[in-house]
């Protein structure tokens, strides 16, 4: 129900007051570090082909014909266009839009720092997420842990992820959330798993880096040997995240430029929301074009700002840290 | 008076929970309490929900695909007031006019037998019509049918001695309550809480 008196922010103003230093001190840092700010649109003529994240549209008219438009869930694809076109290191803070439930830590409209580094692998781009991290919080202490989702999986879940039979992950899903006996897909358990047993347990002091994610995970990530925890050769991705407080703060990869692997995975997407009866939506051909003409070798992190602020500021809700956020929009 | 419709009982999809909703779980009509939505990874969305089992009373926690439904419970909360017992059931009375009345049987009423009085307003949980439980209001104005006289300076039992009402519950009450008097209970926790004032 639309509430007029509903018109105050749901952020106090020392937030707002916090909110404007960390914006300020991170472009400080790219500044320093010579990574160029861009600002591109929020809205596309075309869309991912994500078969798990739902997009908001609008339709507008565009030289007498109406067009739908997508927003962005983030601006990673005009920014690889740029990147193609010999943009350079880049980064941006912009707003990114999910169709999704809301959630204390869920807003449908949130902030996104991202950026990319060429000729960075993505263990450099660990190294300067946590001096971003030391910068902007003033906290010479911090010193992030480095975990590899197989040690994480072995430690919390008490298997490993890569060789545990299919059954052992559906009974240990069940045990610890009543979900599971019927679940075939892999990685839907793995994820479930991770979620409730792993991520609770990670990052509670230091930030925790999750690193070398089954290649399923991480479609769009370079693919690199490993040893697995039973010392055999394993692919794992160059994909990781950070972690801290209970939340998930960043993904990242050493990004995958072969363009045509990625439009077999957004062929493989489409299928995958058709058979979902899920909305089809425009595959971003241009993004595919782009990476014919190459994509320099880089990394890149997606880093969400509201929840940042939220661990930062010890709030328990994403409206401490948004003034009009979901329903007080 | 609302008419149920039982023919179409509506799935609700795990996602579209909203605490309060009722819904059934392994044949059993549950409340839901709390509705999480987890989002592991970039797949799979979930719902991490808290259930109370409306018939045994038992809270836990079980996740979902947020996409899986459930059947609604055919579940409703009205207030009743309690007209008397024939020993095998206990009966109530719709208080909204329609003179509707409902017999709940001895599982339904549970412990609540001892905070039963007569004209007193209940919340009775009607599942597919029948009564499944009743909840008492949070406090309750009863006489005492029997104590002993408190002996002054009498302190080893804390300053209290047990009280039994007209409905049959014991309580401890303060040493200068006597028989007759009328008490206000809080039946969440079953204590006293003063000598009722009025009415």
């Amino acid at each position: 129900m639309y509430d007029a008196q509903l018109w105050q922010p749901t952020v106090s103003h020392e937030m707002l007051r916090k909110r404007a230093e960390l914006l300020r001190s991170i472009r400080e840092f790219f500044w320093q570090h010579d990574v160029l700010e861009v600002d591109t649109q929020l809205l596309s003529l075309a869309s991912i082909s994500d078969p798990h994240i739902e997009v908001l549209t609008t339709q507008a008219k565009c030289l007498g014909k109406t067009q739908t438009y997508y927003l962005q869930t983030s601006p990673e694809f005009a920014m690889k266009r740029l990147l193609c076109s010999g943009s350079g290191d880049i980064y941006q803070l912009s707003k990114v839009f999910r169709a999704e439930e809301t959630s204390s830590r869920h807003s449908i409209e949130f902030t996104m720092l991202e950026w990319y580094r060429l000729g960075m692998n993505h263990w450099q781009l660990m190294a300067e997420i946590e001096a971003l991290l030391v910068n902007v919080t003033g906290e010479g202490q911090i010193r992030c842990e480095y975990k590899s989702y197989a040690e994480a999986f072995q430690l919390y879940v008490g298997v490993d992820p890569f060789v545990a039979e299919l059954e052992s992950l559906q009974a240990l899903a069940h045990r610890h959330t009543e979900f599971g006996l019927q679940e075939t897909c892999r990685d839907t358990l793995l994820e479930l798993l991770f979620s409730t047993l792993v991520e609770p347990n990670i990052g509670q002091h230091q930030p925790c880096f999750i690193h070398s994610y089954p290649p399923s995970q991480a479609a769009l990530a370079k693919v690199q040997t490993s040893v697995s925890l039973a010392g055999i050769p394993i692919e794992t991705a160059a994909r990781f995240e950070l972690y801290w407080k209970g939340m998930e703060l960043a993904n990242g990869y050493y990004e995958l430029s072969d363009s045509v692997e990625q439009m077999q995975r957004m062929q493989l997407d489409l299928e995958a929301r058709v058979k979902d009866s899920k909305p089809e939506r425009q595959i971003d051909e241009r993004l595919v074009k782009a990476l014919e003409a190459g994509l320099p070798e880089c990394s890149g992190v997606a880093l969400g700002i509201d929840r940042l602020l939220m661990v930062l500021l010890e709030a328990k809700n994403i409206e401490s840290v948004i003034p009009f956020t979901n329903d007080r929009a | 008076m609302t008419v149920l419709l039982r023919e179409e009982n509506m799935a609700i999809s795990a996602s579209d929970m909203r605490n309060g909703a009722k819904v059934m779980i392994d044949g059993d009509p549950c409340a839901v309490l709390d509705n999480e939505h987890v989002k592991p990874g970039k797949g799979q969305a979930f719902n991490r929900l808290k259930l109370r089992n409306l018939k045994s009373g038992r809270v836990w926690e079980r996740t979902f695909k947020s996409g899986d439904s459930m059947e609604a419970a055919d579940v409703m909360d009205t207030d009743m007031e309690y007209l008397y017992t024939d020993g095998e059931f206990w009966h109530f009375m719709a208080t909204d006019g329609s003179f509707e009345q409902h017999a709940a049987d001895e599982t339904a009423v549970g412990d609540n037998v001892k905070w039963l009085k007569e004209q007193e307003k209940y919340v009775v949980t009607l599942y597919n019509g029948a009564p499944l439980a009743i909840t008492p209001p949070n406090f309750i104005e009863l006489e005492v049918t029997e104590t002993d006289p408190g002996l002054k300076g009498d302190t080893a039992n804390g300053g209290s001695k047990p009280a039994t009402l007209t409905t049959g519950a014991t309580v401890r009450v303060p040493l200068f309550i006597n028989i007759g008097e009328v008490l206000r209970i809080d039946t969440r926790s079953g204590e006293y809480v003063s000598r009722a004032t009025g009415k």
